[in-house]
């Protein structure tokens, strides 16, 4: 490590933390230093309610995390460690739920659950589970995947019954991998909005959607601005603890794949069990959503679809955004996004695992958005870049970026494990193998990386399709996007408006789908290649 | 492979950068943007055509944006004064009025464009299939023979919602009203987000909806509406009022700072509170014009409900106490 | 004293073993020559109870265990890649076993002082197995397998991959460790030089 040029550390490291620091700090520091003044701190966290919401956004991200972590226990296990038919659709399955937009799960459990779910707290925290699944089936799988069956097969021999396995091998060696799932389902649910704003209703409003509502509908940017620096406060120890945690937890291994067919005849029931309750658990809600498009009254019908163009609530009345430009508006603003996100995550993920202690600022930092409303992002830099040198407010960059700023975290996370486990020694072989220190550092990383980067870019398209918090602070007449446009069919009542919002959300749906089923055989195919 | 990817993720983003960037910058000559609420209708009704003779004359061209109901329309608007989504905007209300000038919203003065009150409408067929007698009054609406049947605005995103809100509070005081609230939500009232869906899916009584509730917090000129575009045409009004629920609402329109159009603009705004302008407005939207000489339609004068005496808050207190109120009115009936 | 009866392993089309019987006394040392490949670590592995013959039974003193799992059958095994435990130290790998078994803690940390003395490495308790050298973690996977004092012990290639010197010296020392313990133990390697080192029988599978 010391052999490298000393350039190149910095040289990675500038550009996301430049980034973070025009796009992310100065906007918040702009928030903060509005609400810093006498009393209005004390004002608006004494607004009726404020102990409320924030003890609702706790509790409830507390229970999707715990519940989402015992519901993906098991799929993650059966996904990690064996071979079976339709094994790669299933990890679809699992994966497309946590890439769709808030909206799109909102819309499906209104379509799933019954009118009496509506606008409660239960059906927040179900539709957050059926989310969040993904993360655990992929971090906790991760590390399940490669544990040595060996390494169990030990513990056998030494009289470790199967529980007592688990209790003191599997479990304790799956900790990083458990931490990051249990940390990231939390910030997602802490900070959950679209889901919150269809599913909880008016009366379980999380801290998101009150700064929302105080922002966009009180006018009170003030209130806003104080609830999203008491969002971040709880939000960034919430990161610091948890990095913490997971870098002491981290033990590096040999690790090799170990999935395999499943052997005995009791192996092969389990497998295909959760096999098929996790697809019926995933598969349903998408379904009703999608069926729920067609349905009008008691019978099918295709008006909504037919209808969806015409952006018209009645005749003459506009819907206020046109359904379909906001699909082309999405797109490419997922594109820009994507590339935005892969570049200034890769930088980050390599400055990150080369540079130790100054990584770590890094590290933290870049996960800051994650923990930060989207709402406050945008609100954020809707109240920053209004004037020259830096009026962007109206620039159509402007939504990708935030965009980014939400999706680069994602690819960090996903390349730097990636890079950590790079076995010393093979760092050290490639070094020795007669390439400069550079060389062989470059070339070590980006055999590691290839398969990641295009997943994690993948994930960025997607992640840009749904982003819907940001989103609605910077969104501009004309330049609406889908979630947008869903959103607002949704919140009427009316039969078909509503169904024209389950059609859209199907829309969307099936093109999230398809950007991860492009990315995720792009990872493969890099695989074979190297 | 690698190499391949960025290409081609660099070319995309410059195509994309190339391409429209997203509907600030116009290429045809003179177009302008109108922003308005969303019961505004953007084509096909005499209003429409209206403008369309603007266009005609003037050589500007007027896309309609509608923005949401009015209370988000007016926050947006504020969130981006100086860079506005249009050049005019229509239909901040006098409840909202105060929103709009404290965030520098306007280039220069709004002007009323109309007025009308805002009140509870009823379904008569409901009540006389039934034999009950619609509420008369505020008070009314708290009485159990009235439960579960009104569907109001909320305040917070809805100017109607808002000049209801205002309303009780002028009628039960401003120690008064929080308690009419509580009373009012027990009793059963529905809260939706806008004007349209209140009306239009939600109340009973609109033509065209399925809505169940025969009670809402709409105009006092919406039963016209009821009868023109009633369809089978008919005499008679499907709806009637509560006069002693109403509250006077002004609607303003004005040149939105920040316009790259500011000449056009105003030329807009000289039409709008014109009367070839304002004669289209009773039978569209449905409010009073702003111009005395405008001559009402028949149809209007029958059905529309004046009230002799609506609530009335003085700009000022609403200025000073609308946040407040909205907040407690959340706390009150939604949590 | 261990039996197997007819063992038979398939994996898919592929026959690994066929019908394979043997024997080893209480207190023997046995050692199982044959090329790679031949089926030698799956034997081991059926033995142990981590993998299900399709044909055969296991006998352990005149006990069908064939079908007891392998946590129960008191039978260790030490890996050929040492499969040392990455989340424990040293001593929390050879203490393994007696923390399953439920032993006292003071009796526990007994034992594990004794075995590594035994195996000289009784500066090591507290290091992280991730720094052991080739020869340490080997010897440190062997006294785990002995600390919960086994029944059989199953050794899979216990010295391959070592040089040359650390190799003869360790075979001594393992040989020295199998007899003073009294250890019965199935030894498989494709050295003949070292089965004759340490054994008292050789088999060719």
């Amino acid at each position: 490590m010391n052999r490298l040029p000393r350039w190149l550390v910095p040289a990675l490291v500038a550009p996301p933390a430049l980034g973070l620091a025009v796009f992310y700090l100065w906007p918040l520091g702009t928030l903060v230093a509005r609400v810093v003044r006498p009393g209005s701190i004390a004002e608006a966290l004494g607004a009726p309610g404020i102990a409320r919401v924030l003890w609702f956004t706790l509790w409830q991200a507390v229970a999707s995390t715990v519940l989402t972590l015992l519901v993906g226990f098991a799929p993650a296990y059966v996904l990690a460690r064996y071979r079976f038919p339709g094994r790669r659709a299933l990890l679809a399955a699992v994966t497309v739920p946590f890439m769709l937009p808030t909206v799109v799960v909102g819309a499906a459990f209104l379509a799933l659950l019954p009118a009496s779910w509506h606008g409660t707290a239960r059906a927040v925290i179900v539709a957050h589970v059926f989310f969040n699944i993904a993360v655990v089936v992929r971090l906790v799988g991760a590390p399940w995947a490669v544990l040595p069956t060996d390494l169990t097969a030990a513990a056998r021999t030494l009289g470790a019954s199967p529980r007592q396995v688990l209790r003191h091998v599997v479990l304790p060696l799956l900790r990083p991998g458990l931490w990051a799932a249990g940390t990231v389902v939390f910030l997602f649910t802490f900070t959950s909005f679209g889901a919150v704003r269809l599913l909880g209703g008016a009366a379980n409003p999380t801290l998101e959607v009150e700064i929302a509502r105080r922002a966009t509908q009180l006018g009170d940017v003030d209130g806003a601005a104080v609830l999203s620096v008491l969002q971040l406060a709880v939000l960034a120890i919430v990161v610091w603890w948890s990095a913490r945690w997971q870098r002491r937890a981290t033990v590096q291994f040999h690790g090799a794949d170990s999935t395999r067919r499943a052997r005995s005849r009791s192996q092969r029931r389990q497998v295909a069990s959760v096999a098929a309750v996790t697809a019926v658990m995933m598969a349903t809600p998408l379904a009703v959503l999608v069926s729920r498009s067609f349905r009008l009254g008691d019978g099918w019908s295709l008006r909504a679809w037919r209808t969806l163009g015409s952006a018209e609530v009645r005749p003459g009345i506009s819907l206020g955004v046109d359904p379909i430009a906001s699909l082309a508006t999405s797109l490419r603003f997922a594109v820009v996004a994507a590339g935005i996100s892969v570049t200034v995550g890769g930088l980050a993920a390599l400055g990150i695992s080369s540079a130790r202690r100054r990584g770590r600022l890094l590290d933290v930092g870049l996960m800051l958005p994650l923990g930060t409303s989207a709402v406050t992002i945008g609100l954020g830099m809707l109240i920053t870049f209004d004037t020259a040198p830096v009026d962007w407010r109206a620039s159509w960059w402007l939504i990708p970026v935030g965009h980014a700023l939400v999706a680069t975290p994602f690819v960090v996370r996903a390349l730097l494990p990636v890079l950590r486990s790079i076995p010393a020694d093979q760092r050290a072989a490639a070094a020795t193998l007669g390439a400069s220190p550079l060389r062989a550092w470059w070339a070590i990383n980006v055999r590691h990386l290839r398969r990641p980067i295009a997943g994690s870019a993948g994930l960025a398209a997607a992640i840009s399709l749904g982003e819907f918090g940001a989103t609605t602070f910077l969104t501009r007449a004309g330049s609406e996007t889908m979630p947008i446009a869903i959103a607002r069919l949704l919140g009427r009542t009316g039969e078909i408006p509503r169904a024209q919002g389950f059609a859209l959300a199907t829309i969307l749906l099936v093109t999230t789908a398809l950007i991860i089923a492009v990315a995720e055989r792009q990872g493969v195919l890099d695989a074979r290649d190297a | 492979m690698k190499h391949i990817l960025f290409t081609g993720i660099a070319a995309t983003m410059l195509l994309a950068a190339c391409g429209d960037d997203g509907g600030s910058g116009d290429t045809a000559p003179a177009a302008i943007t109108l922003v308005a609420y969303d019961s505004f209708p953007t084509k096909d009704t005499p209003l429409n055509e209206a403008l369309t003779e603007f266009t005609a004359e003037t050589g500007i061209a007027v896309s309609i944006v509608t923005a949401g109901d009015t209370g988000t329309m007016v926050t947006k608007a504020a969130l981006t004064a100086g860079n506005p989504e249009g050049d005019v905007m229509w239909g901040v209300d006098n409840t909202l009025l105060s929103a709009a000038t404290d965030g520098k919203v306007f280039d220069g003065e709004p002007r009323v464009v109309d007025f009308g009150d805002v009140c509870v409408n009823y379904d008569i067929a409901w009540f006389s299939e039934r034999g009950i007698e619609p509420p008369a009054t505020l008070d009314d609406l708290l009485l159990p023979d009235y439960a579960d049947l009104l569907v109001v605005e909320n305040p917070t995103s809805s100017s109607p919602g808002l000049a209801f809100l205002l309303a009780t509070i002028q009628h039960s005081g401003e120690d008064g009203w929080q308690q009419y609230w509580t009373a009012l939500r027990d009793n059963g009232v529905e809260v939706v987000d806008s004007w349209d869906i209140a009306y239009y899916e939600r109340f009973s009584g609109a033509g065209g909806s399925e809505g169940d509730k025969p009670l809402v917090v709409s105009y006092g000129s919406s039963p016209p509406a009821e009868v023109v575009l009633a369809d089978p045409p008919r005499t008679d009004a499907p709806t009637g009022v509560s006069a002693a629920t109403c509250f006077r609402q002004i609607e303003y329109a004005g040149v939105l700072r920040g316009s790259p159009h500011p000449d056009e603009a105003a030329q807009l705004m000289e039409f709008l509170t014109s009367e070839r302008f304002q004669r289209e407005l009773p039978l569209t939207l449905f409010v009073y014009p702003a111009i005395a000489s405008v001559e009402l339609p028949e149809v209007f004068t029958k059905f529309a409900v004046i009230p002799d005496d609506p609530f009335v808050i003085d700009p000022d207190t609403i200025a000073a106490n609308r946040q407040q109120w909205q907040d407690q009115w959340t706390e009150i009936v939604l949590r | 004293m261990l039996a197997t009866r007819d063992i038979t392993v398939r994996f898919g089309e592929r026959t690994v073993l066929d019908h394979v019987s043997l024997q080893v006394a209480t207190g023997e040392v046995v050692a199982l020559l044959g090329p790679s490949g031949a089926g030698k670590s799956t034997l081991l592995r059926v033995i142990a109870g981590v993998l299900t013959a399709d044909g055969g039974s296991v006998w352990l003193d005149d006990r069908d265990i064939t079908a007891l799992p392998a946590h129960r059958r008191n039978i260790g095994l030490v890996f050929q890649d040492e499969q040392l435990f990455p989340h424990l130290t040293v001593a929390g790998n050879i203490g393994f076993g007696l923390r399953m078994q439920g032993i006292a803690r003071a009796l526990a940390a007994a034992r594990v002082d004794e075995l590594l003395h035994l195996i000289g490495l009784t500066a090591f308790a507290n290091r992280p197995v991730t720094q052991l050298s080739g020869g340490e973690a080997k010897r440190v996977a062997l006294a785990r397998s002995l600390a919960p004092r086994p029944a059989v012990l199953l050794l899979d290639e216990p010295l391959t991959g070592l040089d040359r010197d650390l190799h003869d010296r360790l075979a001594g020392e393992l040989a020295a460790l199998l007899r003073a313990t009294g250890t019965t133990a199935l030894l498989v390697t494709h050295d003949r030089d070292e089965a004759v080192a340490i054994a008292d029988r050789t088999i060719t599978l």
